[in-house]
Protein backbone atom coordinates (compact mmCIF):
# COMPACT_ATOMS: atom_id res chain seq x y z
CA UNK A 1 0.00 0.00 0.00
CA UNK A 2 1.63 3.54 -0.83
CA UNK A 3 1.63 6.23 1.61
CA UNK A 4 -1.51 8.25 0.04
CA UNK A 5 -3.77 5.37 0.28
CA UNK A 6 -2.38 4.34 4.18
CA UNK A 7 -3.10 8.33 4.77
CA UNK A 8 -6.68 7.93 4.00
CA UNK A 9 -7.03 4.49 5.85
CA UNK A 10 -5.23 6.17 8.76
CA UNK A 11 -7.85 9.07 8.60
CA UNK A 12 -10.66 6.59 8.55
CA UNK A 13 -9.26 4.08 10.98
CA UNK A 14 -8.87 7.68 13.91
CA UNK A 15 -12.04 8.51 12.51
CA UNK A 16 -14.05 5.11 13.35
CA UNK A 17 -12.62 4.65 16.75
CA UNK A 18 -13.60 8.74 17.44
CA UNK A 19 -17.06 8.45 16.53
CA UNK A 20 -18.20 11.93 18.26
CA UNK A 21 -16.22 13.95 15.59
CA UNK A 22 -17.82 12.74 12.56
CA UNK A 23 -20.95 12.19 14.30
CA UNK A 24 -21.18 16.05 15.40
CA UNK A 25 -21.81 17.26 12.03
CA UNK A 26 -24.70 14.76 10.87
CA UNK A 27 -26.22 15.25 13.92
CA UNK A 28 -25.96 19.11 13.55
CA UNK A 29 -27.31 18.61 9.57
CA UNK A 30 -30.38 16.36 10.61
CA UNK A 31 -31.62 18.49 13.70
CA UNK A 32 -31.40 21.68 11.98
CA UNK A 33 -33.47 20.89 8.66
CA UNK A 34 -36.22 18.96 11.04
CA UNK A 35 -36.89 22.14 12.96
CA UNK A 36 -37.79 24.27 10.07
CA UNK A 37 -41.48 22.48 9.64
CA UNK A 38 -41.89 23.36 13.05
CA UNK A 39 -41.03 26.53 12.77
CA UNK A 40 -42.18 27.68 9.27
CA UNK A 41 -44.94 25.35 8.37
CA UNK A 42 -46.05 22.05 8.32
CA UNK A 43 -47.93 22.39 4.46
CA UNK A 44 -46.41 20.64 1.42
CA UNK A 45 -46.62 24.03 -0.67
CA UNK A 46 -44.71 26.33 1.49
CA UNK A 47 -42.36 23.60 2.25
CA UNK A 48 -41.51 22.30 -1.33
CA UNK A 49 -40.53 25.97 -2.28
CA UNK A 50 -37.67 25.79 0.51
CA UNK A 51 -36.66 22.34 0.79
CA UNK A 52 -33.95 22.34 -1.25
CA UNK A 53 -32.80 25.57 0.06
CA UNK A 54 -32.63 24.47 4.09
CA UNK A 55 -31.46 21.14 3.00
CA UNK A 56 -28.52 23.01 1.42
CA UNK A 57 -27.74 25.68 3.36
CA UNK A 58 -27.62 22.71 6.67
CA UNK A 59 -24.80 20.76 4.64
CA UNK A 60 -22.87 23.77 4.21
CA UNK A 61 -23.17 24.61 7.78
CA UNK A 62 -22.42 20.99 8.83
CA UNK A 63 -19.43 20.67 6.76
CA UNK A 64 -17.87 23.88 7.76
CA UNK A 65 -18.63 22.38 11.56
CA UNK A 66 -16.55 19.30 10.53
CA UNK A 67 -13.66 21.36 8.70
CA UNK A 68 -11.83 22.55 11.90
CA UNK A 69 -11.08 19.01 12.85
CA UNK A 70 -9.38 18.10 9.60
CA UNK A 71 -5.77 19.29 10.24
CA UNK A 72 -6.17 20.22 14.25
CA UNK A 73 -5.16 17.22 16.03
CA UNK A 74 -2.30 16.09 13.49
CA UNK A 75 -1.10 19.69 14.20
CA UNK A 76 -1.25 19.43 17.50
CA UNK A 77 0.80 15.92 17.67
CA UNK A 78 3.34 17.52 15.38
CA UNK A 79 1.80 14.66 12.77
CA UNK A 80 1.84 17.39 10.31
CA UNK A 81 5.03 18.25 10.49
CA UNK A 82 6.21 14.84 10.03
CA UNK A 83 4.17 15.27 6.84
CA UNK A 84 5.65 19.09 5.39
CA UNK A 85 9.26 17.49 6.05
CA UNK A 86 8.34 14.23 4.19
CA UNK A 87 9.95 13.41 0.71
CA UNK A 88 6.37 12.48 -1.10
CA UNK A 89 4.15 14.93 -2.47
CA UNK A 90 2.59 17.30 0.30
CA UNK A 91 -0.88 17.90 -2.12
CA UNK A 92 -1.35 14.84 -2.67
CA UNK A 93 -0.84 13.76 0.90
CA UNK A 94 -3.51 16.38 1.64
CA UNK A 95 -5.70 15.45 -1.24
CA UNK A 96 -6.12 12.05 0.79
CA UNK A 97 -7.15 13.36 3.85
CA UNK A 98 -9.89 15.88 1.63
CA UNK A 99 -10.80 12.32 0.16
CA UNK A 100 -11.27 10.64 3.65
CA UNK A 101 -12.82 13.98 5.22
CA UNK A 102 -15.74 13.58 2.12
CA UNK A 103 -16.46 10.01 2.59
CA UNK A 104 -17.05 10.88 6.29
CA UNK A 105 -19.34 13.83 5.88
CA UNK A 106 -20.17 14.30 2.00
CA UNK A 107 -20.99 10.48 1.46
CA UNK A 108 -23.15 10.40 4.73
CA UNK A 109 -24.83 13.88 4.03
CA UNK A 110 -25.54 12.74 0.29
CA UNK A 111 -26.99 9.06 1.79
CA UNK A 112 -28.85 11.25 4.39
CA UNK A 113 -30.53 13.74 2.41
CA UNK A 114 -33.41 11.48 0.69
CA UNK A 115 -34.62 11.26 4.50
CA UNK A 116 -34.74 14.81 5.21
CA UNK A 117 -36.33 15.34 1.53
CA UNK A 118 -39.05 13.11 1.92
CA UNK A 119 -39.27 14.59 5.35
CA UNK A 120 -40.03 18.70 3.47
CA UNK A 121 -42.36 16.82 0.99
CA UNK A 122 -40.24 16.73 -2.03
CA UNK A 123 -41.57 14.05 -4.66
CA UNK A 124 -38.93 11.80 -5.96
CA UNK A 125 -37.55 13.43 -8.94
CA UNK A 126 -37.11 16.78 -7.04
CA UNK A 127 -35.01 13.94 -4.49
CA UNK A 128 -33.18 12.58 -6.87
CA UNK A 129 -31.77 15.90 -8.26
CA UNK A 130 -31.11 16.84 -4.79
CA UNK A 131 -29.00 13.79 -4.83
CA UNK A 132 -27.49 14.49 -8.06
CA UNK A 133 -26.13 18.62 -6.87
CA UNK A 134 -24.62 17.32 -3.31
CA UNK A 135 -22.95 14.24 -4.96
CA UNK A 136 -21.12 16.98 -7.31
CA UNK A 137 -20.71 19.47 -4.84
CA UNK A 138 -19.93 18.04 -1.33
CA UNK A 139 -16.52 16.94 -2.94
CA UNK A 140 -15.78 21.04 -3.55
CA UNK A 141 -17.08 21.60 0.23
CA UNK A 142 -14.27 19.56 1.09
CA UNK A 143 -11.83 20.79 -1.14
CA UNK A 144 -11.97 24.33 -0.88
CA UNK A 145 -12.58 23.83 3.33
CA UNK A 146 -9.16 22.67 2.96
CA UNK A 147 -7.95 25.61 2.32
CA UNK A 148 -9.70 27.69 5.33
CA UNK A 149 -8.87 24.97 7.37
CA UNK A 150 -4.94 25.47 6.58
CA UNK A 151 -4.82 28.64 6.66
CA UNK A 152 -6.27 29.00 10.43
CA UNK A 153 -4.32 25.78 11.70
CA UNK A 154 -2.82 26.94 14.64
CA UNK A 155 -4.87 29.68 15.83
CA UNK A 156 -7.29 29.15 18.86
CA UNK A 157 -10.77 29.40 18.71
CA UNK A 158 -10.87 30.10 14.86
CA UNK A 159 -14.29 28.77 14.06
CA UNK A 160 -15.78 32.16 13.12
CA UNK A 161 -12.42 33.15 10.68
CA UNK A 162 -12.95 29.99 9.18
CA UNK A 163 -16.72 30.75 8.29
CA UNK A 164 -15.98 34.16 7.09
CA UNK A 165 -12.97 32.73 5.31
CA UNK A 166 -14.92 30.17 3.84
CA UNK A 167 -18.49 30.61 3.40
CA UNK A 168 -17.59 33.60 0.50
CA UNK A 169 -16.29 30.56 -1.61
CA UNK A 170 -19.00 28.07 -0.74
CA UNK A 171 -22.12 30.91 -1.97
CA UNK A 172 -21.75 30.04 -5.57
CA UNK A 173 -22.11 26.34 -5.23
CA UNK A 174 -24.69 27.26 -2.80
CA UNK A 175 -26.42 29.36 -5.65
CA UNK A 176 -26.46 26.30 -8.27
CA UNK A 177 -27.23 23.49 -6.12
CA UNK A 178 -30.70 25.17 -4.61
CA UNK A 179 -31.19 26.76 -8.15
CA UNK A 180 -30.73 23.52 -9.98
CA UNK A 181 -33.35 21.16 -7.71
CA UNK A 182 -36.11 24.27 -7.69
CA UNK A 183 -35.85 24.84 -11.67
CA UNK A 184 -36.44 20.82 -11.38
CA UNK A 185 -39.52 21.14 -9.37
CA UNK A 186 -41.16 23.06 -12.14
CA UNK A 187 -39.73 20.45 -15.13
CA UNK A 188 -37.20 23.40 -16.16
CA UNK A 189 -33.77 22.52 -18.01
CA UNK A 190 -30.81 22.26 -15.30
CA UNK A 191 -27.88 21.56 -17.29
CA UNK A 192 -26.63 24.78 -16.79
CA UNK A 193 -26.23 24.48 -13.51
CA UNK A 194 -24.87 21.11 -13.04
CA UNK A 195 -22.03 22.09 -16.00
CA UNK A 196 -21.01 24.83 -13.04
CA UNK A 197 -20.91 22.65 -10.67
CA UNK A 198 -19.04 20.38 -11.82
CA UNK A 199 -16.69 23.03 -13.03
CA UNK A 200 -16.33 24.24 -9.42
CA UNK A 201 -15.81 20.45 -8.49
CA UNK A 202 -12.60 20.35 -11.64
CA UNK A 203 -11.37 23.45 -10.70
CA UNK A 204 -11.52 22.87 -6.95
CA UNK A 205 -10.13 19.22 -7.22
CA UNK A 206 -6.85 20.59 -9.38
CA UNK A 207 -6.14 23.88 -7.18
CA UNK A 208 -7.79 23.25 -3.13
CA UNK A 209 -4.79 20.63 -2.71
CA UNK A 210 -1.63 22.85 -4.11
CA UNK A 211 -3.12 26.28 -2.10
CA UNK A 212 -3.67 24.23 1.07
CA UNK A 213 -0.48 22.60 1.04
CA UNK A 214 1.50 26.16 0.56
CA UNK A 215 -0.55 27.75 3.80
CA UNK A 216 0.26 24.51 5.75
CA UNK A 217 3.67 24.77 5.18
CA UNK A 218 3.28 28.80 6.17
CA UNK A 219 1.19 28.15 9.52
CA UNK A 220 3.64 25.57 10.54
CA UNK A 221 6.62 28.06 9.96
CA UNK B 1 29.76 9.30 1.89
CA UNK B 2 27.65 11.93 3.14
CA UNK B 3 28.15 15.63 3.64
CA UNK B 4 25.53 17.92 5.14
CA UNK B 5 26.79 21.37 4.45
CA UNK B 6 25.60 24.41 5.58
CA UNK B 7 26.74 27.76 4.74
CA UNK B 8 25.92 31.37 5.87
CA UNK B 9 23.11 30.71 7.94
CA UNK B 10 20.85 33.43 9.23
CA UNK B 11 17.90 33.21 11.00
CA UNK B 12 15.44 35.69 12.42
CA UNK B 13 12.63 34.94 15.01
CA UNK B 14 10.63 38.25 15.13
CA UNK B 15 13.15 41.15 16.18
CA UNK B 16 15.77 38.57 17.67
CA UNK B 17 18.61 37.41 15.52
CA UNK B 18 18.92 33.97 16.58
CA UNK B 19 22.37 33.32 14.76
CA UNK B 20 24.21 34.41 11.63
CA UNK B 21 26.51 33.81 8.74
CA UNK B 22 26.13 30.14 10.65
CA UNK B 23 28.35 27.91 8.63
CA UNK B 24 29.27 24.39 9.22
CA UNK B 25 29.96 20.56 7.58
CA UNK B 26 28.80 17.22 9.02
CA UNK B 27 30.37 13.86 7.04
CA UNK B 28 29.27 10.53 7.71
CA UNK B 29 29.99 9.22 10.99
CA UNK B 30 29.73 13.08 12.74
CA UNK B 31 28.42 13.55 15.34
CA UNK B 32 27.34 17.36 16.52
CA UNK B 33 25.61 18.25 19.63
CA UNK B 34 24.45 21.99 19.32
CA UNK B 35 24.59 23.96 22.23
CA UNK B 36 23.29 26.93 23.80
CA UNK B 37 20.74 29.14 26.31
CA UNK B 38 17.26 28.85 26.05
CA UNK B 39 16.22 30.85 23.05
CA UNK B 40 19.22 30.57 21.43
CA UNK B 41 17.92 29.09 18.35
CA UNK B 42 18.69 25.65 18.84
CA UNK B 43 15.15 23.88 17.61
CA UNK B 44 14.76 26.96 14.89
CA UNK B 45 17.84 25.66 13.41
CA UNK B 46 16.90 21.91 13.62
CA UNK B 47 13.59 23.34 12.29
CA UNK B 48 15.61 24.86 9.01
CA UNK B 49 18.11 21.63 8.22
CA UNK B 50 14.67 19.80 8.78
CA UNK B 51 13.43 21.53 5.83
CA UNK B 52 10.65 22.84 8.22
CA UNK B 53 10.95 26.80 8.05
CA UNK B 54 13.20 28.85 5.76
CA UNK B 55 16.36 30.79 6.74
CA UNK B 56 16.62 34.43 6.19
CA UNK B 57 19.96 33.58 4.24
CA UNK B 58 21.99 30.65 3.12
CA UNK B 59 22.33 27.34 1.87
CA UNK B 60 21.75 23.83 2.96
CA UNK B 61 23.19 21.14 0.80
CA UNK B 62 23.33 17.17 1.51
CA UNK B 63 26.28 16.52 -0.99
CA UNK B 64 24.59 17.99 -4.30
CA UNK B 65 20.52 18.18 -3.21
CA UNK B 66 19.23 21.35 -1.82
CA UNK B 67 16.95 21.07 1.42
CA UNK B 68 13.35 20.74 0.62
CA UNK B 69 14.10 18.45 -2.66
CA UNK B 70 12.58 15.17 -1.90
CA UNK B 71 15.94 13.53 -2.42
CA UNK B 72 17.07 15.40 0.56
CA UNK B 73 14.39 14.98 2.69
CA UNK B 74 14.28 11.26 2.07
CA UNK B 75 17.17 11.09 4.25
CA UNK B 76 16.40 12.71 6.90
CA UNK B 77 14.48 12.11 10.29
CA UNK B 78 13.32 15.00 12.04
CA UNK B 79 12.04 14.34 16.02
CA UNK B 80 10.39 17.43 17.58
CA UNK B 81 9.09 18.37 20.82
CA UNK B 82 5.53 16.71 19.66
CA UNK B 83 5.24 13.39 19.86
CA UNK B 84 3.92 12.71 16.15
CA UNK B 85 1.74 9.99 17.61
CA UNK B 86 -2.26 10.04 17.18
CA UNK B 87 -3.89 8.27 20.81
CA UNK B 88 -6.60 6.80 18.34
CA UNK B 89 -4.09 4.49 17.15
CA UNK B 90 -2.02 1.91 18.45
CA UNK B 91 2.10 1.85 19.00
CA UNK B 92 2.49 -0.39 15.65
CA UNK B 93 0.07 1.62 13.79
CA UNK B 94 1.57 4.89 14.05
CA UNK B 95 4.95 3.17 13.51
CA UNK B 96 3.62 2.40 10.47
CA UNK B 97 2.29 5.50 8.62
CA UNK B 98 5.37 7.49 10.21
CA UNK B 99 8.04 5.71 9.18
CA UNK B 100 5.74 5.44 5.22
CA UNK B 101 5.92 9.25 5.44
CA UNK B 102 10.06 9.01 5.27
CA UNK B 103 10.48 5.38 3.86
CA UNK B 104 8.61 2.12 3.73
CA UNK B 105 9.60 0.22 6.82
CA UNK B 106 8.22 -3.40 7.25
CA UNK B 107 6.17 -4.39 9.82
CA UNK B 108 8.96 -7.13 11.43
CA UNK B 109 11.36 -4.28 11.71
CA UNK B 110 8.74 -2.16 13.52
CA UNK B 111 8.45 -4.43 16.21
CA UNK B 112 12.30 -5.71 16.37
CA UNK B 113 12.66 -1.55 17.09
CA UNK B 114 9.77 -1.65 19.99
CA UNK B 115 11.31 -4.54 21.02
CA UNK B 116 14.92 -3.31 21.20
CA UNK B 117 13.63 0.06 22.79
CA UNK B 118 11.57 -1.49 25.43
CA UNK B 119 8.12 -1.82 24.65
CA UNK B 120 7.80 -5.54 23.63
CA UNK B 121 4.96 -6.15 23.54
CA UNK B 122 2.52 -3.10 23.53
CA UNK B 123 2.44 -2.96 19.78
CA UNK B 124 -1.52 -3.16 19.92
CA UNK B 125 -1.60 -0.62 22.90
CA UNK B 126 -3.43 3.21 21.84
CA UNK B 127 -1.14 5.46 22.39
CA UNK B 128 -3.50 7.61 24.12
CA UNK B 129 -2.61 4.93 27.22
CA UNK B 130 1.26 5.35 27.20
CA UNK B 131 3.14 7.51 29.52
CA UNK B 132 5.13 10.37 28.41
CA UNK B 133 8.32 8.54 28.03
CA UNK B 134 6.86 5.44 26.46
CA UNK B 135 5.75 7.83 23.70
CA UNK B 136 8.99 8.94 23.38
CA UNK B 137 10.71 5.77 23.24
CA UNK B 138 7.82 4.70 20.46
CA UNK B 139 8.54 7.64 18.09
CA UNK B 140 12.60 6.36 18.95
CA UNK B 141 11.49 3.18 18.06
CA UNK B 142 10.20 4.78 14.69
CA UNK B 143 13.79 6.62 14.11
CA UNK B 144 15.67 3.69 14.81
CA UNK B 145 13.62 1.44 12.05
CA UNK B 146 13.73 4.00 9.58
CA UNK B 147 16.36 4.18 6.80
CA UNK B 148 17.15 7.98 6.96
CA UNK B 149 20.57 9.00 7.27
CA UNK B 150 20.72 12.10 8.65
CA UNK B 151 19.09 12.24 12.58
CA UNK B 152 17.67 15.77 13.74
CA UNK B 153 17.02 14.98 17.35
CA UNK B 154 15.60 17.92 19.12
CA UNK B 155 16.16 17.22 23.45
CA UNK B 156 15.90 13.32 22.25
CA UNK B 157 16.08 12.26 26.27
CA UNK B 158 13.14 14.15 27.41
CA UNK B 159 11.35 12.22 29.82
CA UNK B 160 13.17 8.81 29.22
CA UNK B 161 14.38 7.31 32.19
CA UNK B 162 18.20 6.40 32.65
CA UNK B 163 17.95 2.94 31.14
CA UNK B 164 16.12 4.89 28.02
CA UNK B 165 18.76 7.36 27.76
CA UNK B 166 21.86 4.84 27.02
CA UNK B 167 19.69 2.63 24.93
CA UNK B 168 19.26 6.01 22.95
CA UNK B 169 23.37 6.87 23.50
CA UNK B 170 23.92 3.05 22.19
CA UNK B 171 21.79 3.29 18.98
CA UNK B 172 23.52 6.85 18.58
CA UNK B 173 26.74 5.86 18.70
CA UNK B 174 26.04 2.68 16.01
CA UNK B 175 24.35 5.26 14.26
CA UNK B 176 27.27 7.10 13.43
CA UNK B 177 29.99 4.30 13.44
CA UNK B 178 27.65 3.14 10.44
CA UNK B 179 28.06 6.29 8.73
CA UNK B 180 25.23 8.28 9.32
CA UNK B 181 25.06 11.84 10.69
CA UNK B 182 23.70 12.94 13.89
CA UNK B 183 22.55 16.38 14.95
CA UNK B 184 20.78 16.77 18.21
CA UNK B 185 20.20 19.57 20.97
CA UNK B 186 20.32 18.16 24.89
CA UNK B 187 20.07 20.71 28.38
CA UNK B 188 21.64 17.03 29.72
CA UNK B 189 24.84 16.07 30.47
CA UNK B 190 25.82 13.16 27.76
CA UNK B 191 28.18 10.43 27.73
CA UNK B 192 29.08 10.11 23.90
CA UNK B 193 31.92 10.21 22.66
CA UNK B 194 33.66 12.03 19.79
CA UNK B 195 31.03 14.39 19.94
CA UNK B 196 31.25 17.95 18.33
CA UNK B 197 29.87 20.88 19.78
CA UNK B 198 28.06 23.88 18.08
CA UNK B 199 27.92 26.49 20.59
CA UNK B 200 24.55 28.91 19.24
Amino acid sequence: MNIYAKTLKRDLQIAIRNPSSVLNPLLFFVISVSLFPLAISPEATTLTQIAAGIIWVACMLAVLLSLNALFHYDFENGVLEQMVISHHNLPLLILAKITAHWLLTGIPIILLSPILGSFLLLDTPAIQILMLTLLLATPSLSLIGSIGASLIVGIKNSGMLLALLILPLYIPILIFASSAVSQAQFGLEITGQLYFLATILVLSLISAPFVSSIALKISLE
Amino acid sequence: MLALNVQNLSCQRGYNRLFEELSFTANSGDLLRITGINGSGKTSLLKILAGLSDSQKGQIMLGENLVKSPKYQQEVFYLGHLSALSGQLNCLENLEFLTGLNSATASPLLLEALDKIGLKGYQNEYCSKLSAGQKRRVILAGLFASKAKIWLLDEPFTALDRDGISLVEACIKTHCQQGGICIFTTHQASNLPNQKTLAL
